[in-house]
């Protein structure tokens, strides 16, 4: 039970949170648009709106602190303040990879066409994909959910190491290559710090829901505890919040 | 004047200017001066002792009622002196209303606590009219409008408190007074206390002395810090809370004394 204008402060403080959302996931998306149709003009975007991302971080880390000393949130309440800001913490820093890939996109651009790796587009395609899951089972508060994400996140650690021997393979071969190469492997490093920040959300979302934590297990014990869930929902890119609406 | 008081912006309800009062040989509160504005929460919170009832008490003139008590200084509402030649104390405390810390309705019916003030008063209006009004005000009536005719003192605590509320707004003050309403209260009374107090300033201004810190936190828009008869800090309670310019308001906040 809580009072009734610390209940609408927590539900401000969600509202920034889902609205810092949408703002760090589109700079995701516009970036690796940027990438696959390398477009400069897009690339600015991303940086141009770098801002907003920042302030909504700030934003939420004032509202939550002062909701920490004045109300003395208990339980699921202190949950949510805390991962709150946490959650922006992640967003600022995926919000700064988008930028990251933006201004490579730019350099990129302006040197020889070397076509983007299909796996550096797989990455994108599951990063981008993994962050709106974990962002979704935020908003809905959806413990199973958020686990399909931290499963995928393997998927992504293997792309990028295969990243890293094919272009390395490639400047080898060829070093006028090694400017391009080294961009590309930037991107895909970029990408894959995304994922992992995904899945800092979806295990803080768990936390949230189910008030334990689940970080820093062995793989073998993490993947029994959330085997059994995430193999219960179709897979990720299969699932009906792949395109989300909102 | 300190930058660790910083009066708020905006029209002004109370005011103390070096305000003193001496209890016989002792000056009980230090020439203190503050403001309080219209229509917001302002906590007095610091430790037994430090001066924050006796603040409170010389906004409604309660002081008066105590022997020996001189007091020096003005305490001003809506920027005339509350103790200047003319002033009726009866009138300031039909303006100035105050609710205590230990519920202490009348052992009369609730109808006829809330309408107590305004009789005496001489209020021609509608009493059934008040009496709803006024405890729908303290969220009290849903819980008593089948019984209005019960005594007062079959009322559990968290009820009387709310009566008294509900007694001290029927005579249509433009200030409430509260010294450490909740103290003697239950946390679910506790917290209806605190909604009411939320509630209430839309249309009062709203002076609080707690010792209860987390109190002062939930409900204050503004807190002053009170030791040994001097205000150490005042300002906006986020930041008293969150980042207190004086050291030993921090140390009381945080519990290294007091």
């Amino acid at each position: 039970m809580s009072h009734r204008h610390f209940q609408d402060d927590l539900d401000k403080l969600n509202g920034s949170l889902i609205r810092m959302a949408g703002l760090a996931e589109t700079a995701v998306k516009t970036a690796v648009e940027a990438l696959t149709t390398r477009s400069r003009d897009i690339a600015y975007e991303v940086i141009d709106q770098d801002g907003g991302i920042d302030a909504a971080e700030m934003e939420i880390d004032d509202h939550a602190v002062n909701l920490l000393a004045l109300q003395q949130p208990m339980a699921r309440d202190l949950r949510l303040i805390t991962i709150a800001m946490k959650i922006a913490n992640d967003l600022e820093r995926v919000g700064d990879h988008a930028v990251n890939i933006a201004e490579t996109v730019i350099y990129m651009v302006q040197g020889a066409h070397f076509p983007v790796l299909p796996e550096i587009e797989e990455m994108a395609r599951i990063s981008t994909n993994m962050l709106s899951v974990a962002l979704d089972s935020f908003i809905r508060g959806d413990a199973v959910m958020a686990r399909t994400v931290i499963k995928r996140d393997d998927r992504v650690d293997e792309l990028h190491a295969n990243n890293f021997r094919i272009l390395l393979t490639h400047m080898m071969e060829d070093p006028r290559r090694i400017g391009a190469g080294m961009d590309l492997l930037l991107v895909s490093g970029n990408l894959e710090r995304i994922a992992d920040l995904a899945t800092n959300i979806s295990e803080d979302v768990v936390y949230l829901v189910e008030g334990r934590s689940i970080k820093h297990r062995s793989a073998d014990r993490r993947d029994r505890e959330i085997g059994d869930a995430a193999n219960a929902l179709p897979s990720v890119e299969a699932a009906p919040s792949a395109d989300r609406a909102d | 004047m300190s930058d660790a008081i910083r009066n708020p912006a905006g029209p002004i309800e109370l005011e103390a200017r070096d305000l003193s009062v001496l209890y016989g040989e002792t000056r009980a509160l230090k020439y203190v001066s503050l403001s309080i504005p219209d229509r917001k929460v302002v906590a007095f919170i610091g430790p037994s002792g430090c001066g924050k009832s006796t603040l409170l008490r010389c906004f409604n003139r309660m002081n008066d009622l105590i022997p020996d008590v001189k007091i020096e200084g003005e305490a001003l509402f809506q920027g005339r002196n509350l103790y200047g030649a003319g002033v009726d104390a009866v009138d300031v405390r039909r303006r100035i209303g105050m609710v205590f810390q230990k519920p202490n309705p009348f052992p009369k019916s609730i109808y006829d606590n809330v309408v107590f003030g305004p009789k005496i008063n001489g209020y021609k209006g509608d009493f059934g009219e008040l009496v709803e009004r006024s405890l729908r005000q303290a969220a009290l009536w849903d819980e008593v409008k089948d019984r209005l005719q019960s005594n007062a003192l079959a009322l559990s605590g968290g009820q009387q408190q709310r009566l008294c509320i509900a007694r001290a707004l029927a005579v249509e003050p433009e200030v409430l007074l509260m010294d450490e309403p909740a103290s003697a209260l239950d946390p679910i009374a506790t917290q209806k206390i605190e909604d009411l107090i939320y509630e209430l300033k839309q249309d009062y201004t709203v002076v609080i002395v707690t010792h209860n810190m987390q109190q002062a936190a939930r409900v204050s828009d503004h807190t002053a810090f009170l030791y040994m008869g001097e205000v150490i800090e005042y300002g906006p309670t986020n930041e008293l809370f969150t980042n207190p310019r004086e050291e030993r308001t921090e140390a009381y906040i945080t519990g290294r004394f007091g």
